[in-house]
């Protein structure tokens, strides 16, 4: 019987030798390596249950529109006023049911359902101008904030992590291909002739 | 005739360049446009007109160029209708005038110029009516290969294009003096600002001038001025960039032209144009103003130019539009033209002022130069063919007419100035209102609707003081409103320009003839061949509103918009009609200000970007399986996997017989799935579906048709209880998205009491359809710990086990009527599981099957596909599934709907089976099913909605919503079919199977 693959498979396997040097000039494009993530739902009125997952957590679950907090080796990123999606270690999921146990809540397992990009270097933010038609300028646009949105024709989260040098953009599986061909495209003209 | 002055301008005389221009070859130097280069050849001649094939020459030296037409380039990289007047020269360049062949000197269409009287306004709403069918066949193709502008090219665009979205606090439209005050003064108060010029380097009409600003030339006074916004960090210059669309909410589009001035040196990695699609919170227009020709016979020979564009082509370009220009305006500011002419080293042989005592200050040095003056006079004729040779110069009369005096001067060029009109062309995109101002006979901005200031000359402020301290001003003031600086502009630079000199405002000059008469032509609009006799007449045949002339005459209705003959031409309709220039209205501008390439819109959407190819996990393994693929919406679906030699018809009769007498395994990842939890989801589920599923248990499956409240089916698929309070959804693969919004909008607006979260878990798991007599013998090999008997694992469960190695929930749901398994899996783990099932099913001939194959088999189980059966006027009961429409439930959306009289109609159409007499001939989907065969019109009483050749039937199969049909089994019906009718019977729409006992394999 077949075993269960050490590594799951990146739906941007296909595209990894041209990942691997994807860097042109101010931009470096990469694949985030798989982590666990959760959707998570809860009442953001319910003061015990922001509480517990924050104890969990270690990191108060964002209140604030279009942003993300992070502890640690695991980002929690608002989605919508009762909406944020975790990303961490693995065993996360079942630690969260046992202190939201009895409280209105959804923790939905999505670990398999994105791939994310990570975009960085002086010309990072110019790339993503290309196809997204918010202001990312960093004063409209600080580090930390986080957005769902449309960059060219996909719908991403777009996450400007970190100290805001880097920009995480998170797709659904489905469209990754066609993003990251989209974003190589967009470099092509930072690359040295 | 070389033109070039021996010194000045700012072209870069240590770069020379060869270009060719109507086949003939010449020079020019870096910092050219094709205008300039072929004025500093002695060249005028340029192209022929739209509709006469007259002879027509450079009028301007900007955007407004309404004659200067060119085609640009040859073969894939072509392009039509570029005004040469904002070509950028480049080594090598290849250029032709359009609308001429075979040359603009020699056209053997100038013919129809003699036909003139034969085209009078709106000739073709009167001469081409009868018979009609001539229209399409014969006149509109002659009329469109002998009036035209030029070629589009016939292959695919070598080039790429990009878009690029930009926000700024302040954007300034315009690098000329009232330009660069604005975003200087916006500049330094940090806000972000953004300047956009269209030529390729600022300074606007200060390039064209000879004043000193702040002790400078103005150009160099540009240059520092550039240098000092290029070292504020938040603020952007884009050059070669055309501000062409203002549209709604401060959103603005433009056209940065990146590598068209390098010719085949432009580098490969960089995209030819850009489109730029800009947000700013306020904008600051300083687009200028373009100068108004005077209307006078024969006005549109080569040779006869604007003065603001002679100025600038001498003090820019170092070109002498001639060597013996004669002057013609109705304002004092035209006499520095003259006199710049002049202090060049060139020669200006008259001004004529139809003013009959201009004021102009320079006209006494200009007399002592040598200029003779003729005032209270005209231009009454011009004479030469492909170049003006002569002017016959007349004194106006006390009536408006022509008094006594007539002197004909020989000349080689007429230098004309009527006064300036603001450029309010992106004022009016953007939606402002116009005044118009007697005095000077100009239309100014008015009324703004969005967030904007109008500064320097498109504002009225034709001085250049009154520029400098105008754009200052609206450019600090843009920047308070914006949240920077306190509002107060900084103070301008000074500069030695005289304020703007007077002006009578003058709008048709009187010919030898009256005007219509004898030959000459009194042109107004250039570019559409529209002269003053066109407007009188549209007039006199009753036309009374500017809308109905502009169309009638289509005076501005060219790629220039009228640029130069808009206000020229309302001002001739103001008088024959006898109303004032306001009474007569204006006509709007629309975008694009200049015309744009449809390259910079498609920008990079072209081929494999075009649009986002949704793929599965084994997405890779169909493409080297070498599956044809379906679109279905955005995702590429399987649809059948052609084996050597076989065609689609072979392929997917062999995949359907595999999954009936085997097993065959289908990529179903595409269907929406929905996690629903809380300890309301039964409740919500139970309104939102027609069947219940409260009472489904734990480990169940049931199949559920979702309704709108119109109570038409939308949506259907199975859902899975996973626990008390959690639920699996799962929708058809076109809808996954409006699903989950449905149901969002009714837990988020009409029952927000309900406590429930709905996810989406579409691409969290891949899912593989396992089908076919011996599924369970292959999901036994992968899945060794899950018990698969019937007993244990029963229809319409659900089960959690491992599959692979890989943790797995499994469906035992069928789509095909066969034994199946819906084996759901890890996304990242799809590719890994189809292929154990690939290997553990090899021994039984498992074959990957596509959609077509799928389409095939659940129609011979009489299955129906949202969307293929239902078109949203089908209900449950039209379907004959009144089976699954609850009676027990107090009520879920769509249940009212079905007690309107119309849905309970017993002639609604139903869903039937159909069966072709001859069970070889397939019936084409969407096949119109009559009663009896006849001519049209015909009753039409049903149509086809699936129709497959079956490998298990053995024959052709069909499904068909018929009228009344449930209650016609048995009866013939009609298909028509290639024009002809295919006799058929109504039947049951289950052909397979109908007892269902294939389902436990």
């Amino acid at each position: 019987m077949a075993e269960a693959p050490a590594t799951p498979r990146s739906p941007l396997a296909g595209l990894a030798g041209a990942l691997a040097g994807a860097q042109a000039g101010g931009v470096t494009l990469t694949e985030r390596p798989a982590r666990a993530r959760l959707n998570l739902r809860l009442d953001p009125e319910d003061e015990e249950a922001l509480a517990a997952a924050a104890a969990v957590l270690g990191a108060a679950l964002p209140l604030a529109p279009n942003t993300a907090a992070s502890a640690g080796d695991r980002t929690v990123l608002w989605l919508g006023p009762d909406e944020w999606l975790v990303t961490g270690p693995a065993a996360e999921a079942d630690m969260l049911t046992g202190a939201l146990a009895g409280r209105h809540h959804a923790i939905t397992d999505v670990s398999a359902m994105y791939a994310t990009l990570a975009l960085s270097g002086a010309n990072a933010r110019e790339v993503l101008m290309k196809g997204c038609r918010l202001d990312l300028h960093p004063r409209a646009f600080a580090a930390g904030t986080c957005v769902q949105t449309a960059l060219a024709r996909a719908q991403v989260i777009l996450h400007r992590s970190g100290n805001g040098q880097t920009y995480e953009i998170t797709v659904r599986n489905s469209f990754s291909v066609y993003l990251a061909t989209w974003l190589l495209d967009a470099m092509a003209e930072y690359r040295p002739a | 005739m070389n033109c070039r002055l021996e010194s000045g301008g700012r072209i870069d005389r240590t770069q020379r360049l060869r270009f060719a221009f109507n086949g003939r070859r010449y020079r020019g130097f870096a910092g050219d446009t094709l205008a300039s280069a072929l004025i500093a050849n002695g060249v005028h001649l340029t192209s022929r007109s739209f509709k006469y094939h007259r002879p027509r020459g450079i009028l301007t030296a900007g955007a407004e160029e309404p004659s200067a037409l060119v085609q640009l380039g040859e073969g894939a990289r072509t392009e039509p209708n570029l005004r040469a007047t904002q070509v950028e020269l480049h080594d090598g360049l290849v250029a032709a005038g359009v609308n001429a062949w075979p040359s603009a000197s020699c056209d053997l269409a100038a013919w129809t110029g003699r036909l003139a009287p034969l085209f009078p306004a709106g000739f073709y709403y009167k001469t081409f009516l009868w018979p009609a069918s001539f229209w399409k066949a014969v006149y509109e193709p002659a009329i469109r290969r002998m009036a035209g502008l030029g070629r589009a090219p016939e292959e695919p665009d070598p080039d790429i294009y990009d878009r690029m979205n930009v926000h700024c606090d302040v954007l300034v439209v315009g690098g000329g003096p009232a330009g660069l005050g604005a975003a200087l003064a916006a500049g330094e108060t940090g806000a972000r600002v953004l300047l956009v010029d269209e030529q390729p380097a600022l300074g606007g009409a200060l390039q064209g001038l000879r004043h000193r600003v702040d002790g400078m030339d103005g150009a160099e006074w540009a240059q520092a001025a550039a240098a000092r916004l290029a070292a504020m960090p938040e603020v952007q210059v884009l050059t070669r960039t055309t501000l062409f669309g203002y549209y709604d909410h401060n959103t603005l589009a433009a056209l940065e032209r990146r590598t068209d001035h390098l010719g085949p040196d432009a580098p490969a990695h960089l995209t030819r144009q850009r489109l730029w699609t800009v947000k700013a919170r306020r904008v600051v227009l300083a687009t200028g103003a373009h100068e108004r020709p005077l209307v006078f016979a024969d006005n549109d020979r080569p040779g006869v130019m604007l003065a603001s564009a002679a100025q600038r082509y001498v003090n820019h370009f170092a070109a002498l539009p001639g060597r013996l220009p004669v002057l013609f305006t109705n304002n004092d500011d035209a006499y520095e033209v003259a006199h710049d002419i002049v202090a060049a080293g060139g020669k200006v042989l008259a001004v004529v002022d139809c003013r009959p005592e201009p004021a102009a200050p320079l006209a006494a040095t200009l007399k002592e130069a040598g200029v003779a003056l003729y005032t209270g006079a005209v231009i009454a004729a011009t004479h030469g063919t492909r170049r003006v040779q002569a002017v016959t110069v007349a004194a106006l009369g006390e009536d408006g007419g022509l008094g006594g005096g007539r002197w004909r001067i020989g000349c080689d060029s007429v230098l004309v100035s009527g006064g300036w009109n603001p450029a309010v062309h992106l004022f009016c995109q953007s939606a402002g209102r116009l005044t118009f101002e007697e005095a000077r006979g100009i239309f100014l901005p008015g009324e703004a609707t969005q967030a904007l200031e109008v500064a320097g000359a498109a504002a009225g402020s034709f001085g250049l003081a009154a520029c400098l301290a105008d754009g200052a001003a609206a450019g600090a003031r843009a920047a308070h409103a914006a949240g920077f600086g306190d509002g107060r502009a900084p103070p301008a630079p000074p500069s030695d320009a005289p304020e703007p000199g007077a002006i009578a405002p003058f709008w048709l000059a009187p010919g030898l003839k009256p005007v219509g008469h004898g030959k000459a032509k009194h042109m107004v609009d250039h570019q559409d061949d529209v002269t003053a006799a066109d407007i009188r007449l549209a007039a006199r045949e009753g036309f009374r509103s500017v809308e109905h002339v502009k169309r009638y005459t289509t005076v501005g209705m060219g790629t220039d918009q009228g640029k130069t003959a808009n206000v020229n031409g309302l001002a001739i309709l103001a008088d024959a009609l006898g109303k004032s220039v306001p009474e007569v209205g204006f006509t709007t501008y629309r975008p694009p200000y200049t015309p744009v390439t449809f390259g910079a819109l498609a920008g990079r959407d072209r081929g494999a970007l075009m649009d986002p190819v949704r793929r599965t996990a084994m997405h890779e393994w169909h493409e080297a399986a070498g599956a044809v693929f379906e679109p279905v919406g955005q995702w590429h679906r399987p649809w059948w996997y052609p084996r050597r030699g076989e065609d689609k018809h072979a392929a997917v009769a062999r995949e359907c017989r595999a999954v009936r007498a085997a097993v065959g395994v289908l990529d179903a990842s595409t269907l929406g799935k929905i996690d629903i939890r809380g300890p309301d989801a039964a409740t919500l589920l139970d309104r939102l579906y027609t069947n219940a599923f409260s009472t489904l248990k734990v480990g169940r499956v049931r199949y559920g048709l979702m309704c709108g409240d119109d109570g038409m089916v939308f949506d259907d698929g199975t859902t899975a209880r996973l626990a008390e309070d959690h639920y699996l959804m799962t929708t058809t693969t076109g809808n996954a998205a409006h699903v989950l919004e449905w149901l969002e909008e009714w837990v988020q607006t009409e029952w927000p009491e309900l406590r429930v979260w709905c996810t989406s878990v579409t691409e969290q798991w891949a899912t593989l359809a396992l089908a076919g007599p011996k599924a369970r013998d292959v999901l036994a090999a992968v899945a060794p710990g899950l018990a698969l008997d019937a007993d244990s694992f029963p229809f319409m469960s659900v089960r959690e086990g491992t599959v692979a190695g890989v943790g797995a929930r499994v469906f035992r749901i069928s789509f095909t009527g066969e034994l199946s398994f819906e084996i759901n899996v890890p996304w990242h783990h799809g590719r890994h599981v189809w292929e154990a099932l690939m290997e553990a099913g090899a021994a039984h001939g498992i074959t990957p099957y596509g959609t077509e194959a799928m389409h095939v088999l659940r129609a011979e189980r009489g299955f129906i596909i949202v969307g293929q059966e239902t078109d949203g006027t089908t209900t449950p009961q039209d379907l004959g599934m009144d089976w699954i429409v609850s009676k027990k439930k107090a009520d879920f959306l769509g249940k009212r709907a079905w007690i309107r009289e119309d849905n309970k109609r017993a002639d609604r159409k139903q869903l039937v089976g159909i069966l072709t007499d001859d069970p070889k001939v397939v019936l084409a989907e969407g096949a119109q099913l009559v009663d009896r065969p006849g001519r049209p019109p015909v009753p039409m009483i049903g149509h086809v909605t699936s129709s497959y050749m079956s490998p298990a039937v053995g024959r052709s199969i069909a499904l068909a919503l018929v009228k009344g049909g449930r209650a016609r089994l048995g009866e013939a019906v009609h298909a028509n079919q290639a024009k002809k009718f295919v006799r058929c019977t109504i039947a049951e729409p289950v052909f397979y199977d109908p007892e269902g006992g294939k389902r436990d394999g």
